[in-house]
């Protein structure tokens, strides 16, 4: 008992269940895709490769071709890139900017709680899709507006979830002890209340990031999102979409890679431990 | 009334060797109760006493057939007229109870609908039964009402919840749990959350309804001079085991077991610290015409709801001041003013005879360290995600710029002024006991080395002989560190104990203020004595010969 005593490590043990884990295998293994889809790519990314559009999938074309007899495996690999790039620069930029507005709506309050309030909730009337048109139709299809267009579309959401949750903190009596302390505003922020809700925040950002994903490949499909020659899932959906009548893998593949991401992510955070779920109620 | 152990007949339910189990979520079986036994025999009404955790509600709930969710039934049986309720089915479980068994909780306000009409909710229990039809049982319900003495019995039951008073909704949830005419009555803390002054009203009707239909009962309770009042046999638990069962007499005057005796030390008539002669006083704090409360200012510079109106007071260096009042008085926003969590509307602030700003930003930091506030429940007041190191670490670095090392010893040693061992530091707030907590939320206070500390409730939602052990260390640091205490309390029993002098509040205004040994004189402000003698004492017989001036009751209890 001297005050040289070492910190003992805290012992974490979860039970994680079996969809769980098979959930963080499926997301590990697109994000470990995304990060190194270079390495993977078997012909360069727009080349026309193959005289046989929407061919089948063959020993030289894993998953077939496009229709214009393109590799859809090293698109599908390269688009993984794009998708999840994209998304994940805009969830970065929406959440960051979301949740220190709603920290900081929480820690100060009153009138410009309420102004900030109202502010954002102008941008919540507007649907996310037209709201998308209008900034992409202004800005022009780069991959910087696409980030700017998704930013601007869900910082909105983690500003009023982060303002909720750091509302009820607020009202709780160790906050009113630092108050009495006479601590400042941004250590209240920052200390005592983004700790206590960082959990919830960052579950929220996984589900939020399933909602990206959608809305960036909903672009694509409609020719605003990644453009020729390069594509993104969403993208690559729409170039193929006339070869769903021949059944080529073309049109199928993009579209369950989308799905197996979406749903993955969903179901891992539905299903994360018991021992972090407690923590973020 | 009657105890009947000694007729033959088999008791209405028992209790045989009862084990429940609790799987946490690391797959750990926790047993909650390890092997109770006790029966309770028809027309006596048995009551299960121990601080939390003891096991006491999932006795209770048991004889409901019933296990919180994560528990289950390890072993033993519950009999209720021979059947075993262990081993019921859902559907049976659902037909045994309200009927044969019923449950009155304890907060009402929680367990009603607001927004159904309490009649509708008090005969609900008829009609899942078919009992009788809606209009026999609404005749039934008003009887019932009548004998729980509520007022206005023929036309209370056409309110919502929120229009009664929290008294009357407790007897409302008793008029329910009684309507089928069930077997056994299951009383669950019924009184706790209940002002002193209303839990007389409430106790009364119950006991006057207890006598009056001989009924059978189990009485859930952590206050021995209530359970004394109630029941006819006491069971004493701790940690999920029966430590000592015996009559209410054998129990309260007799005591075999010295867990008993612990609890029973708590209601030994206190000496108050007589307050000392020394003239040479040294003001610390001083209130003058304080008037706060909340909403917007009105033009007059009164706030809309005004909850502390127009109060003086002084606190002597060393001393302790204690504040006593019911619900709703403005104990807890004075506080609050004080610290300037709250800004007061108007009137004067002193600490050490210089003026204090109502503003936090306004003060400065010295002021601000001499005057600490602890919070009531130290499960809010202990930031979750921080350890108790840094907890207590922050004031130091805040107050006096603390770092490393340094922090990390002054730490050890204010763990050590409240008694806790020096490991603690590296523990999160939820892995310490209540108790362990309210320490810590005083040592954090302690940090700042204030001359003043503001406690709001700090022991009240302690077991007693935790309390009565945090009361101890309070006093033992008064008198190493010569703080002063503004203690508010709703419990006259340790403002008794700990304080020099008392001020005593009702709606937000301070009635009198005298020395602690002044309590029990005659020239008490009538509603001074009402507080004094609404407060339970151990002897059974108190509540029948107890005599108040129905006048004065219906003045100041909100029952």
């Amino acid at each position: 008992m001297t005050s040289a005593s070492i910190k003992p490590r805290r012992k974490v043990r979860f039970r994680v269940k079996p969809l769980a884990a098979i959930c963080l295998l499926v997301v590990l293994f697109w994000v470990i895709v995304a990060l190194f889809a270079p390495f993977f790519l078997r012909y360069p990314v727009g080349d026309l490769v193959s005289y046989d559009y929407f061919g089948p999938m063959s020993a030289d074309y894993w998953l077939g071709t496009d229709y214009l007899g393109r590799d859809i495996y090293s698109r599908l690999v390269m688009g993984a890139r794009y998708t999840i790039g994209i998304a994940f620069a805009g969830l970065i930029l929406a959440g960051t900017i979301g949740v220190v507005l709603g920290l900081l709506a929480a820690a100060f309050g009153g009138l410009f709680d309420t102004l900030l309030s109202r502010a954002i909730d102008t941008f919540v009337g507007i649907p996310n899709l037209l709201l998308a048109l209008v900034i992409i139709a202004g800005g022009g299809s780069s991959i910087p507006v696409l980030i700017g267009a998704i930013t601007a579309i869900f910082f909105p959401g983690c500003y009023r979830f982060t303002r909720s949750m750091a509302v009820n903190v607020n009202a709780l009596d160790f906050i009113s002890a630092a108050r009495a302390r006479g601590e400042g505003h941004f250590y209240i922020m920052i200390h005592e209340i983004l700790p206590n809700i960082v959990g919830p925040i960052l579950a929220d950002l996984g589900l939020r990031f399933v909602h990206i994903v959608l809305l960036l490949s909903g672009l694509s499909f409609l020719g605003l999102g990644v453009q020729p020659p390069y594509a993104d899932w969403g993208a690559m959906v729409r170039e193929n979409i006339i070869g769903i009548s021949y059944g080529a893998p073309a049109v199928i593949i993009p579209c369950l890679a989308l799905a197996s991401l979406a749903l993955a992510l969903n179901l891992l955070i539905d299903n994360l431990p018991q021992r972090i779920r407690d923590h973020l109620e | 009334m009657t105890t009947l152990s000694n007729a033959p007949e088999a008791p209405l339910a028992s209790v045989k060797d009862l084990r429940v189990t609790a799987t946490t979520d690391s797959g750990r079986e926790i047993e909650i109760l390890k092997g109770v036994s006790f029966d309770v025999h028809r027309g006596e009404m048995v009551a299960l006493i121990g601080e939390s955790g003891s096991g006491k509600t999932t006795i209770a709930l048991s004889l409901l057939a019933y296990v919180r969710e994560g528990c289950h039934f390890a072993g033993g049986q519950v009999l209720v007229d021979g059947r075993d309720l262990t081993k019921l089915s859902e559907s049976e479980c659902r037909k045994l109870r309200g009927h044969k068994v019923s449950y009155v909780p304890q907060s009402a306000a929680a367990s009603f609908n607001p927004s159904r009409k309490i009649m509708d909710q008090v005969i609900e229990v008829a009609e899942i039964h078919g009992i009788f039809d809606a209009n026999t049982a609404r005749e039934k319900a008003i009887k019932l009402f009548r004998s729980l003495s509520l007022p206005n019995p023929d036309t209370i039951g056409e309110r919502y919840p929120h229009q009664v008073s929290g008294g009357q909704l407790q007897r409302l949830a008793a008029a329910m749990a009684l309507l089928g005419d069930p077997e056994l009555v299951v009383f669950d803390e019924p009184t706790t959350a209940l002002d002193v002054t209303t839990q007389i009203e409430v106790l009364r009707a119950f006991k006057s309804a207890i006598v009056e239909r001989g009924m059978t009962g189990v009485y859930v309770s952590h206050d021995l001079a209530v359970v004394a009042q109630i029941s006819d046999r006491i069971v004493v638990l701790k940690d999920g085991e029966v430590q000592e069962a015996g009559t209410t007499d054998q129990i309260v005057g007799a005591p075999a077991h010295p867990y008993t005796q612990s609890l029973l030390a708590a209601f030994k008539p206190v000496v108050p610290a007589s307050a000392s002669d020394d003239t040479s006083r040294d003001r610390v704090l001083e209130t003058r015409d304080v008037v706060a409360g909340y909403g917007v200012l009105g033009p007059d510079g009164r706030p809309q709801v005004v909850a502390v109106n127009g109060v003086s007071l002084t606190l002597d260096r060393g001393q302790s001041l204690g504040v006593i009042g019911e619900s709703g008085c403005g104990k807890s926003t004075l506080l609050r003013v004080l610290s300037g969590l709250l800004p007061a509307a108007s009137g004067g602030l002193l600490l050490d005879s210089r003026e204090l700003r109502p503003q936090i930003a306004q003060r400065s930091k010295s002021d601000l360290q001499r005057m600490q506030i602890v919070f009531q429940l130290a499960d809010t007041a202990l930031n979750p995600a921080q350890t108790i190191g840094n907890i207590i670490g922050r004031p130091l670095t805040f107050f006096k710029g603390l770092k490393g090392a340094e922090r990390e010893k002054r730490v050890i040693e204010l763990l050590d002024m409240v008694r806790m061992p020096a490991q603690f530091r590296h523990r999160l707030p939820r892995e310490l006991s209540g108790g362990q907590r309210q320490r810590i939320n005083l040592a954090r206070a302690l940090a700042a080395e204030p001359e003043v500390l503001l406690c709001d409730e700090i022991t009240s939602a302690l077991d007693t002989v935790v309390a009565a052990k945090v009361l101890d260390l309070l006093r033992e640091l008064q008198r190493e560190l010569h703080l002063s205490y503004l203690f508010v309390s709703h419990d006259i029993h340790t403002v008794e104990t700990l304080c020099d002098r008392i001020m005593v509040m009702y709606a937000g205004k301070c009635l009198e203020t005298f020395n602690a040994s002044d309590l029990h004189q005659d020239a008490r402000h009538p509603y001074t004595k009402l507080l004094v003698s609404s407060l339970p004492t151990l002897d059974p017989t108190w509540l029948d010969n107890l005599k108040q001036d129905p006048e004065l009751v219906r003045k100041f209890a909100h029952a």
